[in-house]
């Protein structure tokens, strides 16, 4: 542990480095991939073009979307900029589907009630639609996140500063615990933005909490 | 654009299409690292997925590896065995299996545990002996799911494979590292966009694949006519 015990302010800046990666390209990724999935979800057609895309720019593979990325919108390559794109590209491309299927979840005749009493289109989709579309929404956020983070590590190739530069700089001097450390950073990182969306889950749909024991015990009865 | 028009220029270049460090030898390269990669991992994570769904127990463990696969980044496991075994082919195959492994296990075992129950009872009750019950039923049912832990394996195998170019001179990621290197953004771009292109072209197959396995192999209604033969011929003979 002795190059840990040298290093850990290091460790910490490129943390935080990552983070700052990370998170806005998740955030982008969602604010992108709803209304894209809500819009998907009503027209059938425009929905299939719409993943039927995606899934081909996920299947892009990270190092030469970078690459890529820099020549379409003429970014500088070393840069946050061309990290943080190519990152929200992934983002969308997960996430635009399970958004359509989000809001395909939510029952219509919810909807319609929603109507009849008096809510306007808009307020549906803020007050019905998009609450009762969080639980699978959230799921999708989480696995973007988790790869996110992940994927961050790659623009350390580039040159763009993250705990991908433990394991680039690690491998090239050959301290296997530096690329160890770099690695169990990364795993602890996803993890732990993994539990903070779960818990702000948890704490956006607070009815979806006691519903779920009384569903089982009306199970038990059966 | 004039970026894009250089990477242009080097991919029209025929210097860039012959000897060691020509295009096709470095495409088949790539491919033959991810053909082996995906095929040494099909081997184990296959049957070990065809007995957890089918015998459904270890399920758990299938569902924590699969989560904890896409925690792990690429490039970390690709230099700890770099760091490992040495730079070369051994390290970086090593890890390519490692990073296919989850996805076909994982696909292998939601697709034959996703199998009616009812079904399977019905084939024993019909006779069907328990090898028969898998390669007959189970796995042609499975097939759609299985092909796409697959396609999934393959995705993330040719996408890594660029990066196994970082600790092996090996396959397409060699233009990139050497560009990225050297400054030379036309190389790094036109080998950016021949990874590309590869792994869309292997994405729209497997893709195919996986139709043709929904449609022809599990689709009952469409299902081989000789298959049907040899089960009418059971009671008659």
């Amino acid at each position: 542990m002795t190059w840990l015990a040298l290093s850990w302010e290091y460790v910490l800046e490129l943390t935080r480095d990552h983070l700052l990666l990370s998170v806005p390209a998740v955030l982008l990724s969602v604010l992108i991939a709803v209304p894209i999935g809500r819009l998907a979800n009503r027209r059938r057609v425009l929905g299939g073009l719409v993943t039927g895309a995606a899934t081909l720019m996920y299947a892009i593979p990270a190092l030469p979307l970078l690459i890529i990325i820099p020549a379409v919108f003429g970014f500088p390559l070393r840069s946050s900029a061309t990290v943080v794109t190519a990152l929200t590209v992934y983002g969308v491309a997960l996430l635009v589907r399970t958004a359509a299927d989000a809001f395909g979840s939510v029952d219509a005749e919810v909807r319609d009630a929603a109507l009849a009493v008096g809510h306007s289109p808009r307020s549906v989709f803020w007050h019905v639609d998009l609450p009762l579309a969080i639980p699978v929404l959230l799921s999708g956020t989480r696995v973007v996140a988790v790869s996110t983070v992940s994927l961050v590590t790659i623009g350390a190739l580039i040159g763009v500063p993250g705990l991908g530069s433990l394991l680039t700089d690690g491998f090239q001097r050959g301290i296997t615990e530096e690329v160890a450390v770099g690695v169990v950073a990364t795993i602890v990182v996803a993890l732990v933005l993994d539990g903070l969306l779960l818990a702000a889950g948890r704490a956006l749909t607070p009815w979806a909490r006691t519903p779920r024991r009384s569903a089982k015990t009306a199970g038990g009865a059966r | 654009m004039s970026l894009l028009m250089d990477a242009g220029a080097w991919l029209g270049d025929p210097a860039n299409w012959s000897g060691d460090n020509g295009v096709p030898t470095r495409t088949v390269q790539h491919l033959a690292i991810t053909g082996a990669a995906v095929g040494i991992a099909a081997a184990v994570a296959l049957p070990a997925g065809v007995l957890i769904g089918h015998t459904r127990r270890g399920a758990g463990l299938v569902g924590a590896l699969s989560g904890a696969a896409r925690a792990i980044p690429t490039l970390g496991l690709l230099t700890l065995f770099g760091l490992a075994y040495g730079i070369g082919l051994k390290a970086s195959l090593a890890a390519l299996v490692v990073l296919a492994v989850p996805s076909i296990l994982a696909g292998a075992y939601a697709g034959v545990q996703a199998v009616d129950a009812a079904t399977v009872s019905a084939a024993r009750a019909v006779g069907m002996r328990p090898r028969q019950v898998l390669f007959g039923v189970e796995l042609p049912l499975a097939a759609p799911v299985v092909v796409g832990g697959v396609r999934a394996a393959v995705l993330q195998v040719v996408a890594t494979a660029t990066l196994a170019a970082y600790i092996a001179d090996y396959g397409l990621g060699r233009y990139l590292f050497a560009g990225l290197k050297s400054r030379d953004y036309a190389q790094m771009l036109a080998g950016a966009l021949l990874v590309a292109a590869l792994a869309l072209l292997l994405e729209l197959a497997f893709a195919a694949a996986q139709r043709y396995a929904a449609t022809r192999i599990a689709d009952p209604a469409r299902s081989d006519r000789n298959d049907t033969r040899t089960v009418q011929k059971g009671p008659t003979s």
